[in-house]
């Protein structure tokens, strides 16, 4: 059970949140202008290291905001979080 | 003499003030209080007090402690199975019985398996299943009588558990030495500790084993020190409390049994520590040698917590078998109180001068460079043989009915790995010790491998003050106390005593029956890694998950791979630590608390109306069907689908999901969100939307108004009101921060009744509305503000069963009140409450899709026939990228249709799935599945939604769905079976 530092409320427990995936650059600006497989990239992959990871989260029974949380995704332990827009 | 003719005259740690009674195999036996039924057992000369897993064979008291393998006994009276003995506090008439064993524990059927041992090897049970073949339907019954060991309780447990949250600086897991001088440290700190301990008093081993600290008895310093440590405000102490898991972030589990006050049988802490000590001690490690599982042969530790601590005699004369120096200690007590020990076989060539000397002075013999290759009687220990470990034919006998047995101590490392810490060999010590931490834990004493009782004392006081220290706290405080030094323990690992009788079983796992014979099997059979050696002979898999068999499974594998221990490396330790009840692990959440049901301010009146209730999607709890006195399911669902289509009906849609939108970019969110265009949408009209995913499959649908210029009231299917939000609140925080737009949920502020029939319109003005309801004032898909039956409401057309609808939205505390005014109103016209068995008979009459039942997460809007609700002319919208790609365009596409069975009266089960049609693939490939089914009363006949392959092509076809009672056949048609204009609902 991780003890999640949101931004906005604290350390709370993973119960509040739901896990959002990996961090991905954003969505390209004019989907209509990218190769199948580029949109492909965007939608369906993801880096899934093992080691250093930054993804996404969002407390829902909490503030209900989306943030960022730098996790080890072996030893689970959270380097930083980050407020704002998700980058 | 109270408390069992064994009892000692005087000494150890039980209340000779307070004899009880209890009873065991339907025998009476007296005990005292402090007792384990273990101890009153042993007190009353019971020896024999169980049979083992596999073989059945006679088994007695090995341990004093949570590493019993063999005295595992279920409370009567459909009690407790599994309970070990060694950990049952005795209480006046207690009654338990041996699991394993019938018709009786001194003469057992299946201890016919002992005999048969040679069709019952390790890996006997995976051989089952593949030979001979077809032969484990044979087996199956067998095997699965024979397996498990007692009977789980057949009532509702009448006791109750709970749970509690606990945060602290420190925890501390252990009350022993270490574990004391830890929470000592950091108490005096002023850190915010908590200390558990597994034994109902404080001491750990010192309860065991006389020793003295900062010139007082050991017993006195404990007092002393429990004492300061209470007096400090924000310590928590538990006794009977064991730390069972070690979770991410420190996050610890703990199972206090018999907590204060007793209304309260178990409860479970979940405990957030900064810090933790792991005080957890270690557990004595068996000798393997041949017949070491005879009733009478005891770890060593064992016999002398007897002695000392539950003042008991285990047996009349011992004999002493240890590799290390700390069994002298044991056999010393045991002499000193009565016990004659015959000898101390010591694997050893030399022991220290001072232990010889004492042994000498004390009359006992010491057998050095010996080992056991033999035991003598089967119930009970009449003897052993030693001989040299290089002659092992050349045996002495000696008499005795007890043997204690020490091959060194296995640190208790379970937390420490489960925290992810990692372990190392220590070959001086010849045990796992914890090598580096990856929590915010700090290990001391006997669990760091430091066996010494100064060494204990000065590792906690080191942990907790260096654990108080990182949690923020200043410690400045004296050092540790200090206690006589002890000799080392001098250790020379024997894995397994030699022994040349062929039938004679040496165990490395008492509990589940494993032999050095298994674990040779195994690696002749290519079981050779440590984790595939576990599973195959199931070594470390018992009750006890191997606390006292593993070091040996390890042992005697790296020895019979002629490799090295840290080589062949440890299995896993995995939660919990021992086991938990399922009533500790679920506390108060029984019953209607598991799953609370969310409510609608109307499910009072449903329940009492007499309605089947379902507890559906997200927890709500809604009425299924109302039926009357006599009437049958399908004849209520028919009732109510009728009224509705002919007459009136009314239905709370309250869970349905609910948000408010508001703001100068409200309208651009639409647009990207749904597959259609937005701008255009008058202000008071709604309009149907679907929203994708990225990927172009179908999220959710729902109708969306416009109440203003910038102010959207968005409903969701009631299953994804939490994933809608979610969803929406991603894109404009993470995608478009810039957007200038508030989404609130007001799913719960609002309740609805929906009004639904020809008669629906009557049936508001009868009510009292304000809101003019004529048609061309109230057009279909058009919301409107005003007061029904005298609430304030926004009342919208939008229709989920195709008939004249009028849903009507109060403040949620007007709920009920509105839905009886609607209900007294439609009297005249016939109005009937709909329960959702007939809701989903009228949308499927209707063929109108049901998110997550039509769709399954591949389905394009075009599958499900919605490709006009798929703007063309927009340039973007979520998903429209993904529509465009090769998947979304070619291929075969699974698509939704109608089903009309050949036989009007068989409704398929829903799930069927559906043979390809006739004429193309033979290959058996499945080509479809039937979605939703039901009986149409409307009809009067059965139809079906169906996902088919190409289905949009395939009108008119017919296609096959095999069933057990044989196949049917159906024809494809449109998903839509009644008004196929749509001309009622918009009437």
């Amino acid at each position: 059970m991780l003890l999640i530092p949101c931004p906005w409320c604290g350390p709370r427990i993973e119960d509040e949140f739901a896990c959002g995936g990996e961090l991905k650059p954003g969505r390209p600006r004019d989907p209509a202008a990218v190769s199948d497989a580029e949109w492909a990239d965007y939608v369906f992959n993801s880096d899934n290291v093992k080691g250093s990871r930054r993804e996404r989260w969002w407390h829902a029974k909490g503030c209900r905001r989306w943030f960022t949380v730098e996790r080890d995704t072996v030893s689970h332990r959270i380097a930083a979080v980050g407020a704002g827009d998700g980058g | 003499m109270s408390g069992g003719a064994r009892r000692l005259p005087c000494g150890g740690r039980v209340d000779r003030g307070r004899p009880l009674e209890c009873r065991f195999n339907g025998r009476r036996h007296h005990g005292l209080a402090g007792d384990t039924l273990a101890s009153a057992l042993l007190a009353n000369g019971v020896r024999l007090v169980g049979r083992s897993f596999k073989f059945h064979r006679p088994r007695g008291v090995m341990s004093a402690g949570i590493e019993e393998t063999n005295a595992i006994v279920q409370l009567c009276g459909d009690g407790e199975p599994n309970v070990l003995a060694t950990r049952l506090w005795l209480t006046d008439g207690l009654a338990a019985r041996s699991v394993n064993c019938w018709p009786g524990v001194a003469f057992d059927v299946g201890a016919i398996a002992d005999k048969l041992w040679r069709v019952l090897p390790a890996g006997f049970y995976n051989k089952t299943f593949i030979w001979p073949p077809g032969f484990w339907r044979f087996y199956e019954y067998f095997i699965r009588k024979a397996a498990g060991l007692g009977r789980a309780p057949t009532a509702a447990e009448p006791a109750r558990y709970e749970k509690r949250f606990h945060h602290c600086d420190v925890l501390v897991a252990g009350a022993g030495p270490a574990g004391l001088t830890a929470s000592l440290a950091a108490a005096r700190s002023g850190a915010r500790v908590m200390l558990v301990d597994d034994q109902p008093e404080p001491g750990g081993d010192l309860l065991n084993a006389p020793a003295e600290i900062d010139g007082r008895t050991a017993l006195d310093w404990v007092a002393a020190v429990v004492g300061e440590i209470d007096a400090c405000p924000d310590v928590v102490r538990l006794s009977d409390a064991t730390a069972f898991g070690y979770y991410d972030h420190n996050f610890l589990g703990v199972v206090e049994q018999r907590p204060k006050p007793p209304a309260i049988r178990e409860r479970v802490w979940k405990v957030r520590a900064r810090q933790v000590v792991l005080a957890t001690g270690a557990i004595e490690r068996p000798l393997v040698f041949a017949d070491n599982d005879r009733p009478g042969v005891m770890l060593a530790s064992a016999a002398r917590a007897y002695v000392i601590r539950f003042g008991v005699r285990p047996g009349n004369t011992a004999v002493v078998f240890t590799n290390n120096n700390g069994a002298y200690g044991a056999a010393f007590d045991l002499a000193g109180n009565g016990v004659a020990v015959a000898a101390i076989i010591d694997v050893r060539a030399d022991a220290p001068r001072s232990l010889l000397d004492k042994a000498s002075a004390l009359g006992i013999e010491v057998v050095l460079g010996h080992a056991i290759v033999g035991v003598r009687g089967r119930r009970q220990v009449a003897g052993v043989e030693a001989a040299p470990l290089e002659h092992p034919a050349r045996a002495r006998r000696f008499a005795c009915d007890l043997v204690c047995a020490s091959g060194g101590w296995n640190p208790t490392v379970n937390l420490f790995s489960q925290s992810g810490g990692r372990l190392r060999y220590d070959r001086g010590r010849a045990c796992f010790v914890p090598e580096t931490s990856v929590q915010a834990a700090h290990c001391a004493g006997a669990a760091n491998g430091a066996f010494a009782l100064g060494d204990c004392l000065a590792e906690g006081f080191g942990a907790g003050a260096a654990a108080a220290r990182a949690a923020g706290y200043d410690v400045d405080i004296p050092g540790p106390p200090a206690a006589t030094p002890t000799l080392p323990l001098d250790i020379e690992p024997l894995w397994e005593a030699p022994h040349g009788r062929r039938t004679a079983k040496a165990f490395v796992d008492v509990l589940n029956d494993v032999t050095t014979d298994d674990i040779r099997l195994a690696v002749r059979e290519g079981y050779d890694a440590v984790e595939h050696l576990k599973r195959y002979t199931t070594g470390g898999m018992g009750l006890d998950q191997g606390k006292t068999a593993n070091a040996n499974i390890i042992g005697v594998l790296a020895q019979t791979l002629g490799s090295d221990i840290p080589a062949v490396g440890t299995t896993s330790f995995r939660p919990p630590y021992r086991p938990v009840s399922l009533g500790a692990i679920a506390g108060a959440d029984i019953g209607p608390l598991v799953r609370p049901a969310r409510r609608t301010p109307m499910t009072d009146w449903h329940e009492a109306a007499g309605a089947v209730m379902y507890d559906v999607a997200v927890g709500w709890r809604r009425p299924g069907y109302y039926p009357r006195p006599g009437e049958t399911m399908a004849q209520a669902v028919s009732r109510e689908c009728l009224s509705a289509r002919d007459r009136a009906g009314m239905y709370d849609s309250s869970p349905l999901g609910k948000f408010e939108i508001t703001g100068p970019d409200a309208t651009t969110l639409l647009n990207r969100i749904y597959t259609n265009a937005w701008d255009d949408l008058a202000v008071g009209r709604g309009r149907y939307g679907v929203m994708l995913r990225e990927d172009g499959r179908v999220l959710d649908d729902g109708v969306t108004f416009r109440l203003g210029a910038h102010q959207y009231l968005m409903s969701s299917t009631t299953g994804n009101a939490e994933l809608v939000y979610a969803w929406l609140e991603r894109w404009l925080q993470c995608e478009w921060p810039d957007f200038q737009v508030f989404v609130v949920p007001v799913t719960t502020q609002w309740a609805n009744a929906v009004v639904c029939g020809p008669r629906a319109r009557e049936t508001l003005r009868c009510a009292g509305t304000d809101i003019d309801v004529e048609r061309d004032a109230f057009p279909f898909l058009a919301i409107r503000n005003g007061t029904v039956a005298g609430f304030p409401a926004r009342v919208a057309r939008v229709s989920f069963t195709g008939e004249l609808s009028f849903e009507v939205n109060v403040p949620a505390r007007y709920g009920l009140d509105l839905w009886r005014a609607l209900m007294a109103a439609g009297a005249e016209f016939g109005i009937t409450p709909v329960g959702s068995e007939a809701n989903q008979v009228l949308r499927v009459e209707k063929g109108f899709f049901a998110m997550g039942i039509e769709t399954d997460g591949m389905a394009t809007p075009h599958d499900l026939g919605l490709g006009w609700i798929v703007g063309k002319k927009k340039t973007d919208f979520v998903g429209k990228r993904s529509l465009a790609r090769d998947d979304a365009v070619g291929g075969v596409r699974r698509q939704l249709v109608g089903l009309f069975t050949e036989d009007p009266r068989i409704v398929l089960p829903e799930g069927s799935q559906i043979a390809a049609p006739d004429g193309a693939r033979t290959d058996g490939a499945i080509a479809g599945h039937v979605t939703s089914s039901v009986h149409s009363p409307t009809l009067g006949r059965s139809i079906a939604l169906a996902l088919l392959d190409d289905g949009r092509s395939r009108g008119g076809e017919t296609v096959t769905i095999p069933l057990p009672e044989g196949a049917v056949r159906a024809t494809v048609t449109r998903p839509v079976f009644y008004d196929p204009e749509g001309a009622r609902m918009r009437g």
